[in-house]
């Protein structure tokens, strides 16, 4: 199968989450997305971006973040990475719960969830990198939404 | 596109007029020294006015929860305008739909806030 692989190191900016949401739309619309699904691609790539700017490297100006996009007639990948202290995903609170409602904060990877079919935490020494699926005709052929943590 | 904020007076109820991008950075800096400005100001009938605003990510969004509840723990009241189908459909699946005032007319905002 043909698949077409680009990639971006950046610095860990809020001016690289929006290359990277810019790049991600490009690369989305390129894949053959229609609009609203361009729209939710490129909004998890910045709130995955956001997650490693700001609570992964933490804005340290000597730690990267790597995003990685890998497209083929079926789905596009999406890898981002940063060089932080981990993130493990089981302890991240559910924003819908009453008591959540009201935070300002906690929303980033709800979201991630709600716009793309598969996604995927792998812990890296050091940092975390996170894998976003989305399917050029919606979730794979077995029709599940999956989440694993590797 | 950077954010900008307007404000204007109607029958005693401040209408912000947004425009451009809500998210982590500027856009969410904007809106909250504007309400923190009119909070101060002792305004306490506040409708936001989002429908020239073109995007909002998570932190945008968190922005407007913290707007929400520092107006209502000073005391007043905060709702929202015109949301764009993008917007209204972030606030549903954030269930945030529920806990903000939603109004989609002028007028009729106004007069909720007087009722």
């Amino acid at each position: 199968m043909n698949a077409t692989r680009v990639s971006y190191t950046l610095d860990s900016t809020l001016a690289s989450v929006n290359k990277a949401e810019q790049a991600a739309t490009e690369v989305a619309a390129k894949s053959g997305f229609g609009e609203d699904d361009c729209g939710r691609i490129a909004m998890a790539v910045r709130e995955a971006a956001v997650n490693a700017v700001l609570h992964g490297n933490r804005y340290d100006p000597t730690k990267r973040v790597t995003v990685s996009f890998e497209s083929t007639p079926d789905a596009l990948s999406v890898a981002v990475r940063d060089e932080g202290s981990g993130l493990d995903p089981a302890t991240l609170p559910d924003p819908l719960a009453p008591e959540n409602l009201l935070k300002q904060s906690g929303r980033g990877i709800f979201l991630i969830r709600a716009f793309m079919d598969e996604i995927r935490f792998r812990t890296m020494s050091p940092g975390t990198e996170i894998t976003m699926i989305k399917f050029v005709r919606g979730p794979g052929r077995d029709g599940n939404n999956k989440e694993a943590n590797q | 596109m950077t954010m900008k904020a307007s404000s204007r007076q109607v029958d005693g109820v401040t209408i912000v007029d947004l425009s451009g991008r809500i998210t982590l950075g500027e856009g969410s800096v904007v809106l909250r020294d504007t309400v923190k400005e009119l909070s101060n100001q002792g305004q306490k009938k506040i409708l936001l006015n989002l429908g020239d605003v073109t995007y909002i990510d998570s932190s945008g969004i968190g922005e407007l929860v913290s707007a929400f509840t520092s107006i209502r723990n000073a005391g007043g009241e905060l709702k929202l305008l015109n949301l764009t189908k993008k917007v209204h459909d972030l606030l549903q699946i954030t269930k945030l739909y529920t806990v903000f005032d939603i109004q989609d007319d002028e007028a009729s905002a106004i007069g909720a806030f007087n009722r």
